[in-house]
């Protein structure tokens, strides 16, 4: 199913959107000014919340009228009983948390489902610049400069499969964007979309 | 020293026969108290702003802080000034009341309209004084239904308040958990810490350490414990306050006057703004409901209620929720509204929470907060377009 493009440049925000169903509870972990939350909302129907760790974000979705609490994807998923929502959602969040792998252990354990999106350090402009300038990427995805990021813990897309792998989480769908937002092949092996990849979004469920 | 014993306002006539609309309730209609004993013959003093809609759908009850009143967006009949929240409610503000019917009640034990220990007692004819039952969070809260029966209204649309007013409106939500469809608790806590049960049991002490405080029957014999009530004030004050806006108010600055005078004077501009915060305050609260009130914020502690688990409070609700706390509040810091918000994740609550930047301490929710008028708009706009008004 197709929905319309949401309001925002964010390709990846419809492409998450894509993989809910319906009517369904969702967490929307690092939600931010709660663009996900408002299209999940208009599009699927689905009771969304969301978390965000910045004040001004959660300022401006409660007065957009959006549930969501201030709070630490590192420290505050504890907090949610087993099984509590559909979904839980970490879009474009999980470099910048401190324990990625407890993050998404506790987002499999709230949720049935969890979806993650996030840049692919492995592509193929990151490694060039890396490579031939010998310097750390500032891309389009990734404006921020090393000393001034909000990012701790890039990965690559094979990273995150090994990843899942490790904490036994099922891959029930996985696609990868390209720099110009258009899908890369599906039929491709993973060190295809590990170069061409630019950004990932991946459909888990407990193993 | 100043002196702090200023003109009264005759506080039992206000207590018994109230500038406002009032609910009397009789025998068929006790008030059940949690201490087991049964008020049969109470009432309760209410003021309403804007209109009930024909469905009954738009109510909303605001709960009031410690020494607040029923005028919450009108003028207080005793000290002459506006309401203590026209900040919030009126026509056009977040609480809007060109859209919805606002309530707001004076609590069981108060002393503005709604039965309390100034009360006349009944039975005996003279002022309940300490024979008053002890009173509980809920019991204002069961005394708050009441009115809301009498007004033939089902279901809130919305129950807000802050610091007593939101542990009122947690306890709405779990006494009466169909009745609330939004509920809005500010800068409060599920419990009373043991620092804040500490600064009231001094308060509570200067009170009765006041010769004419008599027992607590200083209006029978016609004497008022203003020194002691006045400087329990100034001390609570205090902790309504923070550290930076006593800085930048007052800062060291000295109160008309160049240099020390090596006395006990107020010498310090702070020194008088608490002795006037705290004479302007005897002259519109009656000393012994403010022993019944700090009590029962003491007592409050909603998981207790329930097994010691606060989740259990709020199974299976249906209210949507917001929770908001100020960086700047020591006496119910972030954490405790934090301890709330986990409490309603774990009961699957739809709950949204922001900790507001402002330095003005525990007020900051009775002031012009920019922040918190946007994030109580947004909430109660969302809300009513959810209830469909």
């Amino acid at each position: 199913m197709t929905l319309p493009d949401p309001q925002t440049s964010r390709i990846d925000l419809k492409l998450v959107a894509e993989m809910v169903q319906p009517d369904t509870r969702v967490l929307d972990v690092g939600c931010g000014d709660g663009a996900l939350l408002a299209l999940l909302a208009e599009t699927r129907g689905v009771d969304a919340r969301g978390i965000e760790l910045s004040r001004e974000g959660v300022a401006g979705c409660v007065a957009r009228g959006l549930s969501v609490i201030q709070g630490d994807a590192d420290t505050d998923l504890v907090d949610y009983p087993d099984d509590s929502f559909d979904y839980v959602i970490l879009s474009q969040t999980i470099q910048a948390t401190r324990n990625p792998r407890l993050v998404l252990e506790q987002m499999l354990r709230i949720g049935r489902h969890a979806i993650v999106s996030f840049p692919n350090f492995g592509h193929w402009r990151m490694r060039s610049q890396v490579f031939f300038q010998g310097r750390m990427p500032v891309t389009d995805a990734l404006p921020y400069t090393w000393w001034d990021t909000p990012n701790i813990h890039f990965c690559t897309i094979r990273d995150f499969v090994a990843l899942c792998d490790l904490i036994g989480a099922r891959m029930e769908r996985a696609v990868a964007l390209d720099a110009a937002g258009g899908k890369v092949r599906v039929n491709a092996p993973w060190w295809f979309w590990n170069l061409f990849g630019a950004q990932a979004v991946f459909l888990l469920k407990r193993g | 020293m100043s002196d702090l014993s200023p003109s009264l306002a005759d506080p039992q006539k206000e207590a018994n026969e109230p500038s406002s609309p009032v609910a009397r309730f009789g025998p068929d209609t006790p008030l059940l108290m949690d201490c087991g004993l049964v008020l049969d013959r109470w009432q309760i003093a209410y003021q309403t702003y804007g209109a009930l809609n024909a469905d009954k759908s738009n109510a909303v009850l605001v709960c009031h802080a410690l020494t607040g009143d029923q005028y919450v967006a009108s003028r207080n009949p005793v000290t002459g000034k506006g309401g203590w929240w026209t900040a919030m409610i009126g026509p056009g503000k977040p609480i809007d009341t060109d859209r919805f019917f606002v309530i707001c009640a004076n609590v069981i034990g108060g002393c503005t309209g709604t039965t309390g220990p100034a009360s006349t007692n009944p039975k005996t004819g003279t002022p309940w004084g300490l024979s008053f039952p002890v009173v509980t969070i809920r019991d204002m809260v069961r005394a708050q239904a009441a009115l809301i029966d009498h007004l033939s209204i089902e279901t809130l649309f919305c129950v807000a308040g802050g610091s007593m007013g939101g542990m009122q409106v947690l306890q709405w939500v779990a006494s009466y958990p169909g009745r609330v469809f939004a509920a809005l608790p500010l800068a409060t806590g599920a419990k009373h810490s043991a620092q804040n049960i500490a600064f009231h049991e001094v308060g509570r002490q200067a009170v009765m350490a006041d010769p004419d405080w008599r027992q607590g029957r200083y209006l029978e014999e016609g004497t008022r414990p203003s020194k002691g009530l006045s400087v329990a004030r100034m001390g609570a004050h205090i902790t309504y306050l923070s550290e930076q806006a006593l800085h930048r108010k007052f800062g060291r600055k000295l109160q008309d006057r160049e240099a020390p005078t090596f006395s006990f004077d107020a010498d310090f501009q702070v020194e008088s703004y608490l002795r006037h915060q705290g004479v302007s305050f005897v002259e519109r609260f009656d000393a012994n409901s403010y022993l019944y009130v700090t009590r029962a914020m003491d007592y409050f502690d909603l998981a207790a209620d329930h097994d010691g688990v606060l989740a259990r409070a709020f199974t299976g609700t249906k209210t949507r929720f917001c929770v908001a706390s100020f960086t700047s509040d020591w006496l119910f810091p972030t954490a405790d509204s934090r301890a709330i918000v986990h409490a309603l994740n774990a009961a699957g609550a739809s709950v949204s929470f922001v900790e507001l930047e402002s330095d003005k301490g525990h007020d900051a929710f009775l002031l012009e907060e920019p922040n918190l008028f946007a994030t109580t708009r947004g909430f109660i706009s969302a809300a009513a377009r959810a209830r469909g008004i």
